[in-house]
């Protein structure tokens, strides 16, 4: 067994990795960054950033080999021909649906940053006091001025466009300027301010798309192609690679481990310290031992939790964290899928040019102030409009030179959106280990067990008829509201497994993302959320990471961390 | 991800879900026993019918788009074994109508008459989605020739328009009627 030391370890290189392995190595730390999967350069390793839909041979549409390959991807949009082999593959790593859970993974450097959907909102004053206002599950050991500063922090930096709108329950921020409303949109948006009195908004999406080009991180703003997924040449979407992992190269402090999965935190029980990691090799499959002084786990939420599950065993036999009674509990995502589309009248003389990564966004409006609904927390919603493409139903014209001829040309103007819930945590709602089902190196697997409840079931009619009617009210024809159904883990946005909180009875982390039984151990990811928000999540972690790395620092040059 | 791709659910302008695209329940594929092949013979009448669904005008049509080659690759990958069975029988059903009705196979047939024959088929796939019936096979051919044509790169940048890299966003910009449409959003 090969040793070696460095002055921090960071496990997993994606969005809260690539900000723990930048913000370390800027402070003058040595670092190790281990990656599971492989490595994606940037830009050279974006193999189809510059395909086009009659590159790929069944034009981006799964074939029946993919979809056997990919049983869980294939159920919903993700699995496709241009992000092939940027998905965990099933078979090296299967997990166990006690109950059925989507869980999409992306195993290579960048992890889900370079998939992710780039909407990035604050939390707000209210959605950090919401679980103590309400009695629900614990209250978490910040509040939102304490997270404020950090959010400006790394906004400035990722680079995210949108619009300042004043909304306290949608703190503004750093903004870069928005990526433009198209002309139905914004006539949406003001009969939508209209007929609810300035009550509810319809605002630009606020998305990691730079308007403006970063220079200094060798970055051009947005081309307009909407092909982010694929990875953008151009540095235009924040990712690991175009953002945080260059910043930390430059340093050279970093030391970046791909094909490493970390199987274990090692835990002094004397010092009550972690020492480091163990590290099977994925291609070797042998095993080494880092030693490092502080250790950030940003594995992704379900993966943190599993190294703590699988760590210092010996003392607590639901492994680190586990004294808290709550590692692996309180699952949450954001439950959406529900929503309503409809048709615009007129604009037939109006198209747009350029492809946006974005659209609009609906900040939430229910249970605000006084209003008490039959559920509690509420939804925002995405969306868009667009003029309709070949692809639409033309009930007049059969075949023939007249159907492709109408085809041709755009269609009548169509606006969409989907809801974004708020899933509260449950202690029941939870992942654990299986030991009677391994992974292609012998590790025992997550078992997922986890549901949509009450308040979740409840608050989807809301999302479904205030869909209804905010289009309605926009004066927008033959809405549908649907609900095309929703399976925990499909946000893509899990959350929860290893709390912040303000007792080690009842949490696993503290204020700054540290393990109660080993201080040396912070937990950055989605893992560490109390409560979820109605918003997507990832400039939450960005900004949680850079706070405990500040914090971190501070604490080892006082000597409390080793 | 782009999730707005979510609110596109429905299917390609035949009021159906995209048949071989991605389900929204797991379903369990099962491996075909018997592998069903296109002869050259299918890959002339593909040809034929296609063009006769999307001909060429001022514009290309399915067949220099090449549509009936991809529609086999199409078929014979991202087709479930009972839908690729659907497929074939159906240009069997095809030929046979072709012959009943017009007294010969379909490549044989005047415009004209392969114009009428595939307006008759596609009323009855209309008819039968209606009555919420099966998939008709017609519905697949009409399916897979839009979405081969319409993603194609003959279809995507002559029929239709596409500029690779925009480089900047207009959210309002004049259209007059007759100008194609843009190949993706």
């Amino acid at each position: 067994m090969s040793k070696h030391h460095y002055d921090a370890i960071v496990v997993g290189s994606g969005i809260s990795g690539g900000w723990a392995a930048k913000e370390l190595t800027e402070k003058g730390l040595k670092v190790l960054l281990l990656e599971r999967g492989r490595n994606i350069e940037h830009i050279k390793d974006y193999t189809n950033a510059h395909k086009e839909v009659w590159d790929h041979p069944h034009r981006n549409r799964p074939t029946q080999e993919m979809k056997d390959k990919h049983p869980v991807l294939q159920r919903d949009f993700v699995l496709n021909e241009e992000t092939q082999g940027m998905w965990a593959n099933e078979q090296d790593s299967p997990y166990v649906e006690e109950k059925r859970f989507d869980w999409y993974r992306g195993y290579h450097v960048g992890g889900r940053s370079l998939l992710w959907g780039r909407h990035s909102y604050r939390l707000s004053p209210m959605d950090f006091e919401a679980n103590a206002r309400e009695g629900i599950a614990i209250d978490w050991p910040i509040r939102y001025e304490d997270v404020a500063p950090w959010y400006d922090y790394v906004e400035r930096y990722a680079g995210i466009a949108g619009s300042l709108e004043g909304l306290p329950h949608l703190p503004d921020g750093q903004f870069l300027p928005p990526i433009e409303l198209n002309c139905v949109e914004k006539d949406v948006a003001a009969r939508i301010k209209k007929a609810y009195g300035g009550k509810r908004h319809l605002i630009h999406s606020r998305v990691a798309n730079i308007t403006q080009p970063k220079p200094e991180q060798g970055r051009v703003n947005c081309q307009y192609r909407n092909k982010c997924w694929l990875g953008c040449p151009y540095g235009a979407y924040f990712s690991t690679q175009s953002s945080t992992l260059p910043a930390a190269m430059k340093t050279g402090n970093l030391t970046l481990r791909p094909f490493s999965i970390v199987t274990q935190v090692l835990y002094d029980k004397d010092k009550k310290r972690a020492r480091g990691v163990e590290v099977i090799d994925a291609e070797t499959q042998l095993t080494y031992e880092y030693t490092a002084d502080v250790v950030f786990l940003n594995a992704s939420s379900f993966n943190s939790t599993w190294i703590l599950m699988n760590s210092a065993t010996d003392v607590w036999q639901g492994g680190l964290g586990s004294s808290s009674g709550e590692l692996g509990h309180n699952v949450m995502d954001h439950h959406f899928r529900v929503g309503a589309s409809g048709t615009v009248e007129g604009y037939e003389d109006k198209y747009y040019f350029g492809r946006r990564p974005a659209g609009f966004y609906i900040p939430r409006f229910r249970n605000l102030g006084n209003e008490q609904r039959n559920y509690v927390r509420g939804f925002g919603y995405q969306g868009a409009a667009s003029r309709q493409g070949w692809d639409r139903h033309v009930a007049e014209v059969g075949v023939g030179a007249d159907l492709k001829h109408s085809l041709s040309q755009p269609g009548p103007w169509t606006i969409g959106m989907t809801a974004f819930g708020e899933m509260l945590p449950h202690h029941d709602n939870r992942i654990y280990l299986d030991k009677s089902v391994t992974d292609k190196w012998g590790l025992p697997v997550l078992a997922m067990d986890v549901e949509v409840r009450e308040n979740e079931l409840a608050m989807r009619h809301d999302m479904q008829q205030d869909a209804v009617e905010l289009l309605e009210a926009a004066g927008v024809t033959q809405v549908h509201g649907s609900d095309w159904g929703y399976s925990p883990g499909m946000g893509i946005h899990e959350m929860g497994t290893a709390r912040m909180g303000r007792d080690p009875k009842t949490s696993v982390l503290n204020g700054f993302n540290q393990v109660w039984d080993a201080p040396n151990v912070f937990v950055t990811d989605g893992a560490c959320m109390t409560s979820a928000s109605c918003v997507n999540p990832s400039l939450t972690y960005m900004a949680l990471t850079a706070r405990a790395v500040d914090h971190a620092v501070k604490e080892l040059k006082k000597g409390t961390l080793v | 991800m782009n999730r707005r791709e979510l609110l596109r659910m429905i299917g390609l302008a035949t009021g159906v879900a995209f048949i071989g695209g991605n389900t929204l329940l797991a379903g369990c594929a099962t491996s075909s026993s018997a592998a069903l092949t296109f002869s050259a013979a299918d890959a002339e009448l593909l040809d034929a019918v296609t063009e006769t669904i999307l001909p060429r005008t001022d514009t290309p049509g399915a067949r220099d788009a090449e549509v009936g080659s991809f529609m086999q690759i199409f078929v014979n990958d991202c087709y479930s074994p009972a839908e690729q069975a659907t497929f074939h029988a159906g240009l069997l059903q095809l030929e046979r109508r072709s012959a009943e009705e017009y007294g010969g196979k379909f490549n044989s047939l005047t415009a004209e008459q392969r114009l009428a024959l595939i307006n008759t088929l596609d009323s009855e796939a209309r008819q039968q989605l209606a009555s919420g019936g099966e998939a008709h096979y017609f519905t697949m051919i009409k399916q897979l020739t839009l979405f081969g044509f319409f993603t194609s790169e003959v279809g995507g940048t002559q029929a239709l328009r596409h500029v690779p890299v925009p480089g900047r966003f207009d959210g309002c910009v004049s259209y007059e009627e007759g100008q194609p449409a843009w190949a993706t959003q």
